[in-house]
C-alpha cells in the first residue's frame, strides 16, 4: 500500500473545490484516459488577474485528486503571476509530500496550472511544440529537460516518478539516459566558470557544499560502499565525516584531499580545505 | 473502525482455525528435525509423510511426486528450469500472456539465468480472457522445449483448458507445467487422468500459511533441483523442511477436498449475488473474463471513467478489501498486463476491481458491499472530466 501522509488523505477522501466553473476565464487540461490520470483546471481571474475561484475536475488515483485539490486551495487569492511561480514541489509540499512513484500527480497539477494561464494569456505552451520522447505517454524531450533541470533528476527512473516517460514499453530508456547525461555535462559546465574567489557567507559556503557533495561526491563514494556528511564550516575550513566503507578506508585521507577538496575548490571556493572530523 | 470485509482472497488467504490447530505444536514440543535417527525426530517425518498424502489425495496424485517448497514462486521456477535443462538444445518455450509474474517474467529474462537466448510465444487471450488452442497448436515447433500455461488466471478467475493442452504437449514430446496456485481447492484436479508434468501449489492460497508450496513432478518426468543441499525430499530440494507449514498445508488440503462443494455452491452463489448487484446497481459497469468458464469464487468488474486505486482507498475506508488491476496499484504507469492481453479499454482498465471471495465470506458481507460501492462510483464519476463528457454526449 502507498504510504500517503494524513494529509493526502484528507484531501483525497474530502477533496475541496471539485466541479466546474461555468464561465472560466482559465481552464487548464491535461493527462488522458489512456495515461491514467486526468486534471481539467478551471480558474475565475478578475480585472487585476486575480484567481478569485479555482475548481477541478480529476480522474486518476488518490495522489491525483488530492494534488488537485491541493492545487485550487493554494492558487485561490493569488494573482496570476505569483500563481505562474507555483511548482510541482509546491504542491508536493503542502500535501506533506507525495511517494517518489506518485510525483508526476504534482508534476499534472502543475501543468494544469500553466495550461490554465496560456489559455487565459491566449498563447500556446512551449510543451506541446517538443519533440515527443515517450510514445506511451505522449511526454516531449521540452518536458522532460524542464523536469530533470527543475528537479534536479539523476536517473530515468527519477524521469519516469516525474513526468511518467519510460514508464511504459520502455523503448525510450536510452534516449533519456542521453538527455540526463548532456544535462549532467551542462551543470558542470556552467558550475566551472565561478572558480573566482569571492566572499561568501557561511549559509552559502555550506548550501554549495551540500549541493556539489549530493549532485558528484555521494555518487561517486557510493560506488564503492561509501558515503560523506558535512559536520561543520569554519572559515575555510570543511569539516566532513566519511562513513561506511570510506570511514575505515586506509586511503581515506587521500580522497578527502585528492578528490573532495578538489571538488570543493573548483565548484564552491578555491580557498577552502577539507578535514575529517575524527583527525 | 469498521468490521474488516476480507474479499482479497486471490492475493492471499486467512489461515483455517483447523489448520492453525494442527500445525501449533511443531512450534513447541514438536521441535525434531524429521531427518534425525531418534523417534523424536522421526515423529515429524511421519508428520510429514501425513502430508504428503493428504496433498497427493486432494490432486490424484502419488504422494511420491510432491516436493515441498517455500512459494508457488520456487515451485514455477524449479519446473521451468527443470524442463528446459531436459533439452538443452531446445531454445523455444510456450506461455501466454496473461501468467503471474512468476512464470512470466522468468520466461522473458531467462537469458539472464541460463546464458542462451530463449523464444517465447506468449499466447495471446481475446475480449473474454480465454486462449485460442488452434494459436497453441501452430506454436509448436522442433525447438519447442517447455509449455507453461496457468490452470487459472488469478485476476479474473479464468479457467484455461490445461488437460487438454498438456495432451496436445504430450503429443509433441513437450514438458507441460501448470501454475495451479488458485485453482486447487477451487476447482477439481486429478492428475492421475492427465498429462500434466508438473503443477505449483502455493499454501497461502487455500488456507494453509505463506511460506509452504509443493511441486507435483509427474513419475518419469526429468527434474533437476533448484535448491542444492542436503538428501530432504530424496534430494530434489534441500533444505530442512518447514515442518509445521507442511503439517498445515495438509491438513488444509484435507479441508478443501470437503469444502470444494461450498465453494461451487455457496461462495459460488454469493460471487454472483454481488456481480450481478454491481452490474445491475452502477451503469457502465462491465465484467472482465468469462462468465462460466471462471473460478467460483472470482469477480473482476470494470467501472468506466473512475480509476481503482481510488476506488480501493475509499472501499479501504469503509473495511473492505478488495484488488485493482489498475496502473496506481501496480506499481508500475500501465494497467495490468491482463487487462491489456483481452483489450480491455483504458477507460475500463484503469476502473478495474477484483473481488475475490472464501468460504469465509457471509451474505451480509456482500450486502454490505452492495450497499457501500454504488455511492462511491458515483462520488469518483462526479470528479472525473470523462464522465462529464460521456454524460454530455462529447
Amino acid at each position: 500500500m502507498w504510504d500517503y501522509t494524513d494529509k493526502v488523505k484528507e484531501h483525497f477522501l474530502n477533496p475541496r473545490n471539485v466541479g466546474q466553473i461555468d464561465n472560466a476565464n482559465a481552464v487548464g487540461e491535461v493527462g488522458s484516459l489512456a495515461c491514467g490520470d486526468a486534471l481539467k483546471l478551471m480558474l475565475m481571474v478578475d480585472a487585476k488577474e486575480i484567481i478569485v475561484d479555482a475548481k477541478f475536475q480529476t480522474f486518476g488515483c488518490a495522489s491525483a485528486i488530492a494534488s488537485s485539490s491541493a492545487l485550487t486551495e493554494m492558487v485561490k487569492g493569488m494573482s496570476l503571476a505569483e500563481a505562474a511561480k507555483v511548482t510541482n514541489e509546491d504542491i508536493a509540499n503542502y500535501l506533506g509530500g507525495l511517494p517518489k512513484e506518485k510525483m508526476h500527480c504534482s508534476v499534472m497539477g502543475r501543468e494544469a496550472l500553466e495550461a490554465a494561464i496560456a489559455n487565459y494569456r491566449g498563447i500556446l505552451l512551449p510543451m506541446a511544440e517538443g519533440e515527443v520522447v515517450c510514445e506511451c505517454f505522449g511526454v516531449t524531450d521540452v518536458e522532460v529537460q524542464r523536469a530533470i533541470d527543475e528537479s534536479h533528476l539523476r536517473t530515468v527512473e527519477e524521469i519516469t516518478n516525474f513526468t511518467k516517460a519510460g514508464g511504459g514499453c520502455g523503448k525510450c530508456h536510452d534516449r533519456l539516459q542521453e538527455m540526463l547525461d548532456a544535462s549532467v555535462k551542462q551543470v558542470k559546465a556552467k558550475i566551472i566558470p565561478l572558480k573566482a574567489p569571492r566572499r561568501m557567507t557561511n549559509i552559502q559556503k555550506i548550501k554549495l557544499i551540500e549541493d556539489v557533495f549530493e549532485r558528484e561526491v555521494r555518487p561517486t563514494l557510493r560506488k564503492d560502499g561509501g558515503d560523506i556528511e558535512l559536520v561543520d564550516v569554519d572559515g575555510d575550513t570543511v569539516i566532513v565525516s566519511l562513513r561506511g566503507a570510506c570511514g575505515s578506508c586506509a586511503k581515506s585521507r587521500t580522497t578527502l584531499k585528492e578528490y573532495v577538496e578538489k571538488k570543493l575548490r573548483e565548484q564552491v571556493l578555491d580557498t577552502l580545505t577539507v578535514e575529517d572530523d575524527k583527525a | 473502525m469498521n468490521k474488516t470485509i476480507y474479499m482479497d482472497n486471490n492475493a492471499t488467504t486467512r489461515v483455517a482455525p483447523e489448520v492453525v490447530e494442527v500445525m501449533l505444536p511443531y512450534f513447541s514440543e514438536l521441535y525434531g528435525n524429521p531427518s534425525s535417527m531418534h523417534t523424536f525426530g522421526g515423529q515429524v517425518g511421519e508428520a510429514i509423510a501425513k502430508a504428503r498424502a493428504q496433498i497427493a489425495q486432494l490432486l490424484g496424485a502419488d504422494p511420491e511426486e510432491l516436493v515441498f517448497t517455500s512459494c508457488g514462486t520456487e515451485s514455477d521456477s524449479t519446473a521451468i528450469f527443470s524442463a528446459i535443462r531436459a533439452t538443452p538444445a531446445k531454445r523455444h518455450i510456450i506461455t501466454t500472456r496473461v501468467e503471474h509474474p512468476a512464470v512470466k517474467n522468468l520466461a522473458e529474462n531467462l537469458h539472464a539465468f541460463t546464458g542462451h537466448k530463449y523464444r517465447v510465444t506468449q499466447l495471446g487471450v481475446d475480449s473474454q480472457g480465454m486462449l485460442d488452442l488452434d494459436e497453441y497448436e501452430k506454436a509448436f515447433c522442433e525447438d519447442t522445449a517447455a509449455v507453461s500455461v496457468m490452470w487459472a488466471n488469478n485476476e479474473t478467475g479464468v479457467i484455461f483448458p490445461v488437460e487438454e493442452m498438456a495432451e496436445i504437449a504430450k503429443s509433441r514430446g513437450v514438458l507441460f507445467h501448470t501454475d495451479a496456485v488458485q485453482a486447487v481447492g477451487k476447482v477439481p484436479v486429478d492428475l492421475k487422468k492427465s498429462t500434466i508434468n508438473f503443477l505449483s501449489i502455493s499454501g497461502h492460497k487455500l488456507h494453509a500459511p505463506k511460506g509452504i508450496g509443493v511441486l507435483y513432478v509427474r513419475k518419469g518426468t526429468p527434474f533437476s533441483p533448484f535448491l542444492i543441499g542436503g538428501h530432504q525430499e530424496k534430494g530434489r530440494r534441500g533444505g530442512t523442511e518447514n515442518t509445521a507449514s507442511i503439517v498445515a498445508l495438509g491438513k488444509a488440503c484435507e479441508l478443501a477436498a470437503v469444502r470444494m462443494t461450498v465453494e461451487n455452491t455457496r461462495v459460488k452463489h454469493l460471487r454472483d449475488k454481488l456481480e450481478n448487484g454491481l452490474l445491475a446497481s452502477i451503469p457502465n459497469a462491465i465484467r472482465n473474463g468469462h462468465q462460466s468458464k471462471r473460478l467460483p469464487n472470482t469477480s473482476n468488474i470494470s467501472f468506466e471513467y473512475v480509476e481503482g486505486e481510488a476506488i480501493l482507498l475509499h472501499l479501504n475506508t469503509v473495511g473492505i478489501c478488495a484488488s485493482s488491476g489498475s496502473a496506481c496499484t501496480s506499481g508500475s504507469l500501465e494497467p495490468s498486463h491482463v487487462m491489456r492481453a483481452m483489450g480491455v479499454p483504458f477507460t475500463a482498465a484503469h476502473g478495474s476491481i477484483r473481488f475475490s471471495l472464501s468460504i469465509y465470506n457471509t451474505e451480509e458481507e456482500v450486502d454490505f458491499v452492495l450497499k457501500h460501492l454504488p455511492p462511491i462510483i458515483e462520488k469518483l464519476r462526479n470528479m472525473s472530466p470523462f464522465w462529464h463528457n460521456r454524460s454530455k454526449g462529447l
